[in-house]
């Protein structure tokens, strides 16, 4: 009885967990199909979650690439495989680490200063004072966030993918002394439009369900201080789990529309 | 004071709200005249900030009605209430200013968001109702840099940029000094009679509660326990009113 009320209660919190989330994304695109758009409001966010984000994930893909082919070239060599590193290097780049390790970055650089950005203002009734002034908080806050995402995140995952292969090359060519012609005539030979298109398209998806769970968070924030350091913390939890959990789906779904190989 | 005839501006009836386990609003009713300035009184936490935040459908009551000019608010989406809300000011009780912005921008954020684009047009309404709570040469601080009271008029400042129909002041005078206070007693009254402008104001103050009222409601338990004018108030002896009032606790010495 108390092991079955318990999973109960999990799923009933999901349930409203992911109601919430769910009707919040179907509110901001009501509000951006209906053209209730903020111009100014969105560079300004495509400039903090784009412009602001490259340099971590710049770094993250670089050398992430590197050690990748680095760890990939060791196994690689003793088969005398050395010019198969590009290819999975590149294939992998693309496919996965690419747009994961900038959802990520993102989810923890974005994820959390939208969450603790909205919650304070929740918290000190600012957002009371938006719907108080006939502005709905949606709007305002949500829709220049979610069209920021949308736009950067994208961008943000062929600047990762592009930073973590050419570390790779160097990696292997400079470093680990594999022929520079091999390596791109195998990388070049391997990697497809599709591999890249969905790296692409995955992006489009954290950058939902990112900018969504931070801004559900920051939106239903309470207790003051501690409630904006809990909401923050678990848009940072949960956000990133479900990059990984999606992913995952992701991938399966989306190996359909773009084959592997 | 007259006008028992007239249909009340803004009408509720019997509100009931909780908030956690308590029940702050047990059956609340109140007519607001238009035009007249009414001061609701209570004791601190007696659900008088309750109540302003649901006459703009901030929150929405368990049971009871509200009806604006006729029009009941209580179940209208967040959409919906738009217009109700582009009606009825409301200034907060700590500002609730938009600390992301300058005070200025503050101000002008109705005006903005309401399509004015003319720039010029904008600083100079910005700088009229500045000056109206006296926060002249503040415009290009951040809110966080002011003081409680300052922001408190600057909130002031920002409900009367375009005047609303209806203005709800949560404590207008807590806090400040009894000469800034005076001066928004004064706007209070002023923009009643300049522009007509009906106001609800939560207070304690009773000096500023003499000054400004047409109509007393004393909240007590939940309901409304009395309700009439400033003199009927001075003049009523029930011990509860009159140790409001009076400002006596019932401790013993």
């Amino acid at each position: 009885m108390g092991f079955a009320t318990l999973l109960g209660g999990i799923l009933l919190s999901f349930c409203t967990y992911f109601g919430q989330v769910a009707e919040l994304a179907a509110e901001t695109f009501r509000s951006i199909f209906a053209g209730r758009i903020r111009v100014s409001l969105t560079l300004r966010q495509i400039s903090e979650i784009g412009f602001g984000s490259q340099l971590v994930v710049i770094v993250t893909g670089a050398f992430t690439g590197a050690v990748f082919t680095a760890q990939t070239f060791f196994q690689f060599a003793n088969l005398n495989m050395e010019s198969a590193v590009g290819p999975v290097i590149s294939v992998a780049m693309c496919r996965e680490l690419g747009p994961v390790l900038a959802g990520l970055m993102v989810a923890g650089r974005v994820g959390a200063a939208m969450s603790a950005e909205l919650g304070t203002m929740k918290v000190t009734q600012q957002i009371d004072a938006l719907r108080a002034l006939a502005v709905h908080p949606v709007d305002y806050l949500v829709v220049p966030r979610a069209l920021g995402m949308l736009i950067s995140m994208p961008l943000l995952v062929a600047e990762c993918i592009f930073f973590g292969i050419a570390a790779g090359y160097l990696m292997a060519t400079q470093v680990l002394g594999v022929g520079s012609a091999y390596y791109l005539l195998n990388m070049y030979k391997f990697t497809e439009g599709e591999d890249i298109l969905m790296g692409i398209t995955k992006g489009f998806f954290f950058a939902l369900i990112i900018v969504f769970i931070s801004c559900r968070e920051g939106l239903y924030a309470r207790d003051g201080a501690v409630g904006v350091g809990r909401a923050t913390t678990e848009a940072v939890v949960i956000a990133s789990l479900a990059v990984l959990i999606s992913n995952f789906f992701l991938t399966m779904g989306l190996n359909i529309i773009f084959p592997a190989g | 004071m007259r006008r028992e005839n007239e249909k009340p501006l803004i009408e509720v009836r019997d509100l009931v709200q909780t908030i956690g386990t308590q029940q702050v609003l047990r059956g609340f009713s109140l007519p607001v005249y238009r035009g007249e300035t009414l001061v609701l009184l209570g004791k601190s936490g007696g659900g008088k900030s309750v109540f302003l935040r649901h006459l703009i459908g901030l929150m929405r009551p368990i049971s009871g009605e509200i009806f604006v000019e006729g029009e009941p608010i209580t179940a209208l989406s967040e959409r919906q209430l738009e217009p109700i809300r582009r009606k009825i000011g409301m200034v907060f009780q700590d500002g609730a200013l938009f600390d992301s912005m300058r005070v200025c921008d503050n101000v002008a954020f109705p005006l903005r968001e309401r399509g004015e684009r003319d720039e010029e047009k904008i600083a100079a309404k910005v700088a009229e109702s500045l000056a109206l709570v006296n926060m002249t040469g503040h415009d290009q601080k951040m809110p966080v840099n002011l003081s409680g009271g300052m922001r408190k008029r600057v909130a002031l400042a920002r409900a009367i940029i375009s005047p609303p129909d209806v203005i709800l002041y949560d404590e207008p005078t807590a806090g400040l000094d009894p000469i800034v206070s005076d001066s928004i007693n004064r706007l209070i009254r002023r923009l009643q009679r300049q522009l007509a402008v009906t106001s609800i104001v939560v207070t304690h103050d009773m000096t500023s509660c003499y000054h400004i009222a047409d109509r007393v409601a004393l909240l007590n338990e939940g309901r409304v326990h009395f309700y009439g004018t400033v003199e009927e108030l001075r003049s009523v002896e029930d011990p509860v009113i009159r140790d409001f009032v009076d400002g006596r606790s019932d401790e013993a010495e």
